[in-house]
Parts: C-alpha cells; structure tokens; sequence
C-alpha cells in the first residue's frame, strides 16, 4: 500500500520535472529587470522558511514513528506537558527568521515598488493603459500613437505606464516582465518596468471583469530601440491605413466585446487618457474633451 | 398589477439551459423523494417535534452538519464542473460551459464552500462539543440558537433558490465592485449573493454571541479561563473575530444593495462612489474569516493530538498565548489581498510585516503538537492520519503564503493560481481535515460507536493524493503566469496538460468524498462490531464531554461536575472517582430545568427567506409585511413565559443508574 502510495507521488514529481522543462514557467526564466528580482526575491523567501519547516517535517516523522503506541522502549511522560526552555526556542525561532523577512519586505516594498520610476540609460517611455469591456487600449502620449490588444516596448528602457479603465477593476499583468498594478475606473495607478530581452510575452488581465475577462490577453512585443522607433513612426505616417484615436473613435471602441482584433491607431487625442480618468469625477458632463482642460487637471493617484 | 405582486419575477426566470435544468430536475427530485419517505414513514410529527422545532443544542449542531453535508456536495460538484472546463477549454476548444455560467459556478464555489460548507461544520461541532466540553446543559441563549440556525438556512435555502429562479452572480465570491454594480451587474445574481449572505452572516453573528455567553458564563464551576480545553480557548478566539467581522460583513452588503436598490453611491464607478472602500471592508470581514475557520480546527487538533498520543497537550499556556494572538493580528493583515491596488510601499510593507507575524504564533502550535508526540504513546487513528495529512500540506500551504505576505513578490503572485493553490491548500488542510479530524473522533460521543477505520484510511489518502494532483499543477500554472477565473485560455500558453493532471486530481478527491460516505455507510451497517463499550468514552478521553453517557441525555450532566484540572474527566478515572461511587457528589441528583420547543426560530428563517426573495426581486408590497412578520413573531415568544420544562431528580437518577449499568456490565 504505502509503496504505492510512494511510487504515484515518484511518477507524479518526475511527470512535473518533465513538464517544467518543456514548457516556459514565466517567472522562472524572467524577461525584465522587475521580473528578476521578483524571482529572487520569492527563492530567498523560500530558502529563509525552509529553514523552519524542514525540522517540522523531520519532527513530524520522528515523533510519530518513534513514539508509536506499540514501541516499548520509547519512554512515555504522559504529565510532561511544559518545558519553559523549549517554548521559549520555538517562539524564538520563528521570530527570528520572521525579523529577517521583514527587514527583506521593508527593503524589497520600497526598492521594488510599482510606482518607483526605473533608473535607466534613457529617459523612460510613456505607456498610457486602458482596461475596456473586454479589450486593452494602449496610448503611447510621445510617439502620439495607440494600439488594441496588443503592445509594443523597446528593449532596455524603462517604460513607466499609467494604468487605468473604463470597465470594471482589472489588473495589468505581464508576467514574464514582472508584477502587476490594478487597473480601475476614476483612478490612475502606476507601474513601472524594463523589458531585458527582445522577445513576444504573454500579457494579460489577471482581476475578473465580466463575460469576455478569458479574452483579455495580449502580446507584449519587446524589439530593440531602433525597432521600437521605426514601428512608432510607421504608424504614425501611415494615415491612411490607421485611424486616428479620436472620442468618436474611443466611444466606439469602448462599447463592450470580447475577442476584438489588434488596431493600430496612427493619432490620438492627447487629453484622452485624462478625460477617461476624470469622466467619472463629473459623470454629468459633457461628453467633449474640451470641457475639462487637461492642463488644469491632476490625475488623482489610487490610495 | 402583474408587476406589482411579482415584481420583477417572469416566467423567463425560471428558464435555463440544459445543465441547469438537469441540476434543478436533480434537486427536485431529491427533495420530492425525501418528503415522499417522511411521509411514507410517518415522519412529519417525529420530524416536527424532535428536530424542526427543538432547542436543544445538540439537535442544533447535528442540523448544521447534514446542511453542511449536502452543501459540501454542491460545492464539490461546483469544482468538477470547473475542473472539467479547465481541462478542456485551450485553444479552439471553448469548453461546454458559457463564460457567464462557468462565473456563476466560481462565485457559488466560494460562498457554498466558505459558507455554508465550513461555517456550518465549524458551528455544528461548537454546538454539539462546547455545553459538554465546559460543562453545561446548553448554550446560553437556546431560542437564539435555534433562530441563528433557521436564518443560517434561509440564506443557504436562498441561495439554492438562485439556481431554479433567476441566477447566481457571476462577480466572484467576494463580488467586487464596480462589477458587481448595477452598471456592469444588472440582472439578480448580486442580489441573491447579498442577500444569501446577509441572512446568513445574521445567523452566524447571533450564533457567535450566543457562543460568547456560553463560554464567559456558564462554565463548570472551577474551570477558569486556563483550564478551558485548547478546542474551547480556540472556538472563543473565532467567536470573538465573528463578532467584531460580521457586522462589517452586514455594513457592507447593505450599501452594496443600497447602491443596486436605491441608486446610491457608496461604491459605483462614478459619482464620487468609491470601489476601493468595499474591497477593504470586505477583505475587513474576509481576513478574520479565514481565521474564524481554522482556529476551531487548530483547536480540533490539539484534542486530537492529546488524546492519541496519551499525554497531556503540551504548552498550554503558550498555545493560549498564541490563539490570543492570532485573533489579534487578524484584524491588521487585510491589506495583504491587495498589495495590487497601489497603496504606497510604507504601507504595503507594513501589512506584509503584520502578515509573517502571523507565521509565528502558527509555528509555535504546530511545534507544541509535535511536542504533545514526543515522549507519549501515539495511536494511529483516522483523526491522527488528518492530522499529518494537515502538518504535511499546511506548511507547505503556509509557505506560500509567506511569500505571498512580501508585497514585491505579490504583484506576481497576486490573482493568479498560485494565490488559488495556496488557499486552497490552507482551507482543504487547515479547515476542512481538521473538521474530518474532528466529526470522526466526535462522531461515537453521539451515535454510540467509531467510525470504520480502514475505509476511513482510504479516503484519507485520497484526499491527501487527490489534493496534490488537483492543485500541486496550480502552484506550477501560477508560476507560468496563469490567472484564476480563466473560462478559457490560448493554445500556445501550455497550460492544459497542467488542468488536465489537476482535473484528475479533482476525480480522486471526489472518490474520497465517496469513500467517506461509503465508511458512515458501513459503520452504521457494522455498528455492533465498533460499539462503544464504555458507554460514552471510546478513546479513553480527558475533557468533560467524554464523562457524559452515550447517547447523550437530553440535559448532558446530571450533576454539574466541579473542576480543577485541564483534564478534568482524566484527573477523576485517574483518581478512580469515575465512574462515581455512591456518596460521590457526581451522584447527588437534583431537578433539571430545561428549554420547551419551539417553532419561533423556523418561523423566523422562512420570514427571513421570503424577505430575503422579495428584496431580490424587488416585490415591495412583500418586503415590509415579511419584516414584520419576523417582529411580530418575535414578540409572540416574548409573552410565552412557560419556555422551560422539568426533569424530576428521580427520572434523572434512574438514567443515570441504567447507564451506570451498561458501563459496568460491558467493562467485565
């Protein structure tokens, strides 16, 4: 019995080694600056409660074999119920490795925070992000362009995104890159990352929007610099092929559905993203940009 | 007028697809196959007396576990179907459910688990172990117990009510909004959720003071504070963190519905509503309530552990210490369920610091458990083989929580199936085999004989099997970046051979869960081969609730026992002053004064559904009647002043003497 019970957790361990070299584990193999010390964050982490839990385990098993009802020869204290020595160690222990932990979370809070601009060699390229019914609208303010489902960073520079929606709450995730901020209505939140390979990324919504939430995936393309500016510029001069990101055009495209194709948008309104911020400061208003002039406006910071 | 006496209740509520009608044909008939048996039997008067209307608390408590019973198997098939979609969902392949009703199914998961599977279990096991543990004939308050459960059913029985009438919501367990407004939310599913819950969190606040009096006030004389057995200083600890979460849990729901009734704006997305405030008050109610499920069964635990290693639980006071402060950190760690939501760093560390606190009050129980192994005897009973299944998974489980607890590694962490894994494993390990632990080393205190064990050992490791498989694919799914809720997800991201290993692991689980009925089965069928000779004390128990005969009597101790010991029951067969001898003051027989029946508390649940139904469907003319029916009723009870009956001393004497007998004549 117990060496079935053995050899289906053998084959099942061996079945998870197989599968997790086959297959990419995001976190494990991280793309971006973040991502990495994310990841090692969490093995230090992990190391650190080892520490802890193996001795249970070891003591687990000890214990019950060794003090088994049918072994004589173990010696039986059935009144010992108190040892102040011992207490006082396994509060002790434990205390200790949660102090250092908590030196490591108060450090890695701040080091790692969302909202920490990212020190790079160049100055850090503006993302604007709108989680929509059920569609991720990307507005790059600089380049002057916008893209749906579908984003493209430049290698080794720090992109600092602004995060909201026009839907109900979602989250901004691309894994392989590093952590996630939430994305929700009147609020702009902030995260900032730094892609350190060139390579297509999974990215997607990780906070329950609705029906069409399974379709709120998206590539995150990372090209080298030259790349980066050559596609912006692409699409900028191609007029003529893409359309421009007017209100008209986002009140459009903000009417919910699921699955909607990749868009290009070759001009934007540069107060939009302001307006989808402030529209539900003052859900009254007039539904023109030019009511609530961006200048005079600050975005209001979650929390 | 149509509309003013249904309100927005049509026809087309009642109309659903395949699955559904098939799981409301299911229900239907089952339910018509009980009436029909109870009617066959004639049952309804024995049903009525002895069950529907008593007050005693140990009816109560075997009430709450057969509701607990059938919900945990609605919520188990809940994650087959979930299982089943993950599994198949990749790619072009859309699965056989809908998006909205695999959402549905997720957010009923969560509520039918959390709520009515762990809650009733957790009160269930309070009601029939902690009069006899601390030496009382009943709670404190018995009409409240009774109306604590009848709302406590009206809100499982609404919540039923969705899957016939209308639908559940699809928001999630916790229905954040502006989702779960009426902007994003407009049909009844956030409805029914509010108002399931709200009768039922009224119920479980009722219920948790009531519990608060028992034990503050009607201890055994003697038994202070640290001679509480650990389950009772435990069950305190949840009871106190119900009583100050639930109302937070009533707050909350109340303006959410004041948002979707009332066109307020406490949480919408616009008009100065604020969606942030509701995640935090909900996760104000959320945290404590993981605490208020697994401190019972850390309590299960120490019972357990003590029993079957024959030795006293060791550390008892540190083990108070550190119950007294895990109900305290509690309430100081909500903010770890969204470091996501961009409060500053200063902030997030601060409650990812409070959060690994939590760690070590955790670490020392589990350390003073295998110090109670050490240097004892320790017999290898079903409820020990949970426990090792629950030291096994919990820190593994606990681990992952505190990598979860640095709020750098949260935001890759957060929402995704690592998050679902690691909950998972600390309710299944933590909460659910504690409650196994604890209904299998309880279960011959109240039908007169153990549970098989051999059955029991299999179900067991199907269980612990089944768990690994089912969710050991999810840590791994987390790490790839896999989120929770997905219906469906893209070919390339390889995440279906993972669902498909975790989809087995779900069967295996389930074989388990038939497993266990099979063993109550074959126990009930077999129960002569496993009586219980001692007539009341099959494992050679230490706390008061083994002193008491099998069955139990209707008024628990004949005499109240005097206590000055943690183990009063084993101090006195220690002093061979059990089973007493004549003169003994355990056998000085006096009148007993008990509570009568009464219909109130059922009364008051089925007001409490349709009030419930008609705020659902917005039927105004029934919503106040329904009110104050329940103030009316309540009022009734409050003139009848014959609510308790006698038992003369001689009736009591002569039980107790028959019991005397059994005891002596099974132990030659």
């Amino acid at each position: 019995m117990y060496f079935i019970v053995l050899g289906l957790v053998a084959a099942a361990a061996a079945a998870v080694v197989v599968f997790a070299s086959t297959h990419t584990v995001a976190m494990f193999d991280p793309k971006g600056t973040i991502g990495l010390e994310e990841r090692n964050l969490m093995i230090v982490a992990a190391l650190l409660m080892l520490v802890v839990v193996i001795p249970v385990f070891v003591m687990t098993f000890v214990f019950a074999w060794r003090y088994r009802a049918d072994n004589e020869k173990a010696e039986y204290t059935p009144t010992w119920d108190h040892d102040i020595r011992y207490e006082l160690a396994w509060w002790a222990f434990p205390i200790a490795i949660i102090i250092v932990l908590a030196v490591i979370t108060w450090q890695s809070s701040h080091a790692l925070s969302p909202y920490r601009p990212i020190a790079g060699s160049v100055p850090p390229v503006p993302v604007d992000v709108v989680a929509l019914d059920w569609k991720w609208l990307f507005i790059y303010p600089q380049q002057g362009i916008a893209t749906v489902n579908m984003l493209k960073l430049p290698v080794d520079t720090p992109i600092a995104f602004h995060i909201t929606a026009d839907a109900p709450m979602n989250s901004f995730w691309i894994p392989s890159l590093g952590g996630q901020i939430y994305a929700m209505p009147g609020m702009s939140t902030q995260l900032h990352l730094m892609a350190s390979a060139t390579g297509t990324y999974e990215g997607l919504s990780a906070n329950l929007s609705g029906n069409g939430f399974a379709s709120m995936h998206f590539p995150a393309e990372v090209v080298s610099r030259a790349a980066f500016a050559a596609w912006a510029q692409g699409v900028r001069n191609a007029t003529g092929t893409y359309g421009a990101l007017t209100l008209p055009a986002y009140e459009a495209l903000s009417t919910p559905s699921a699955r909607y194709p990749e868009t290009l948008y070759a001009s934007i309104d540069p107060s939009l993203y302001g307006w989808i911020v402030m529209k539900y400061m003052s859900p009254n208003a007039s539904t023109t940009t030019t009511t609530i002039p961006m200048s005079t406006m600050a975005i209001p910071r979650a929390l | 007028m149509i509309h003013f006496l249904l309100g927005n209740l049509t026809f087309q509520a009642f109309l659903h697809n395949p699955i559904v009608m098939g799981a409301d044909a299911f229900m239907g008939i089952v339910g018509i196959a009980v009436l029909a048996l109870v009617t066959y039997f004639k049952k309804w008067q024995w049903l009525w007396r002895e069950w529907l209307t008593s007050l005693d608390h140990k009816r109560i408590g075997i009430m709450y576990l057969i509701v607990a019973a059938v919900m945990l198997f609605k919520g188990g098939v809940d994650a087959l179907m979930m299982r089943a979609q993950q599994a198949l969902a990749s790619g072009s392949n859309y699965g056989y459910l809908s998006a909205n009703h695999f959402n549905q199914i997720f957010s009923a998961h969560g509520v039918t688990m959390i709520l009515f599977v762990a809650m009733p279990l957790i009160f269930g096991l309070f009601n029939l172990i902690i009069p006899l543990q601390i030496g009382a004939r009943d709670v404190a308050f018995p009409f409240v117990n009774a109306v604590s459960f009848w709302m406590f059913v009206s809100g499982v029985a609404l919540f039923n009510a969705s899957l016939v009438i209308g639908h559940f919501s699809s928001a999630g367990w916790l229905a954040y909004p502006p989702l779960s407004e009426l902007a994003y939310s407009p049909g009844v599913g956030v409805d029914y959720w509010i108002w399931c819950l709200q009768l039922a969190g009224i119920g479980s606040l009722l219920s948790a003071i009531n519990f608060f009096v028992t034990i503050v006030k009607m201890r055994a004389p003697g038994m202070t504070l640290m001679k509480m057995p650990m389950f009772v200083w435990n069950a305190l600890g949840a009871i106190v963190l119900m009583i100050f979460a639930f109302p937070v849990l009533t707050a909350t729901l109340g303006m959410l519905w004041l948002d979707r009734f009332a066109g307020m704006h406490f949480f919408t997305a616009g008009f100065g509503g604020n969606a942030m405030m509701y995640v935090n008050l909900i996760w104000t109610w959320g945290h404590p309530e993981v605490y208020i499920l697994v401190l019972p069964a850390f309590g299960i635990f120490s019972e357990v552990v003590s029993t079957f290693s024959q030795k006293r639980i060791f550390g008892y006071a540190s083990m108070v210490a550190a119950t007294a402060s895990i109900t305290i950190l509690s309430f100081l760690v909500w903010l770890h369920h969204f470091f996501t939501m961009g409060a500053s760093a200063d902030v997030n560390a601060f409650f990812g610091i409070m959060t690994m606190i939590i760690a070590v009050p955790t670490g020392v129980k589990i350390f003073n458990w295998l110090f109670t192994m050490y240097r004892g005897r320790v017999r290898f009973m079903t409820p020990m083989w949970w426990f090792f299944g629950f030291i096994a998974l919990f820190t593994m489980g606990g681990m992952a929580g505190v990598l979860m607890a640095v709020p750098a590694a949260d935001f890759q962490l957060h929402n995704s199936l690592f998050l679902v894994a690691h909950f998972h494993t600390m309710i299944v390990s933590g909460v659910l085999f504690g409650l196994f632990a604890g209904f299998i080393y309880w279960f011959p205190k109240y039908a007169g004989y153990t549970l098989n064990e051999r059955i029991g050992r299999w179900a067991f490791w199907c269980w612990l099997i089944g768990f690994v498989l089912a969710f050991g694919p999810l840590y791994i799914l987390g790490f790839m970046g896999a989120t929770r809720r997905l219906y469906h997800y893209p070919a390339a991201t390889g995440f279906q051979p993972l669902f498909i290993v975790a989809a087995v692991g779900a069967v295996i689980i389930a074989i388990g869960g038939i497993l266990q009925i099979a063993q109550i089965a074959v126990s009930v069928k077999r129960r002569a081969l496993a009586v219980d000779r001692t007539a009341g004390d099959p494992w050679n128990g230490r706390t008061l609730e083994w002193m008491v005969p099998t069955p139990v009597p209707v008024y628990n101790f004949a005499v109240i026992p005097t206590v000055d010991d943690r183990e009063p029951f084993w101090k006195l067969k220690q002093e061979g002053q059990f089973p007493p001898r004549e003169g003994s003051p355990l056998v000085r027989y006096e009148d007993i004064f008990l509570p009568k029946r009464s219909p109130i508390g059922l009364l008051v649940g089925a007001c409490g559904f349709v009030f419930g139904f008609a705020a659902v469907w917005h039927i105004y003319w029934l919503m106040p009647i329904s009110a104050m029916a329940i103030v009316a009723v309540l009022i009734a009870r409050a003139f009848d002043e014959e609510t308790e009956y006698r038992i003369p001393a001689a009736e009591v004497e002569r039980t107790e003497r028959e019991r005397m007998a059994r005891m002596r004549a099974s132990s030659v």
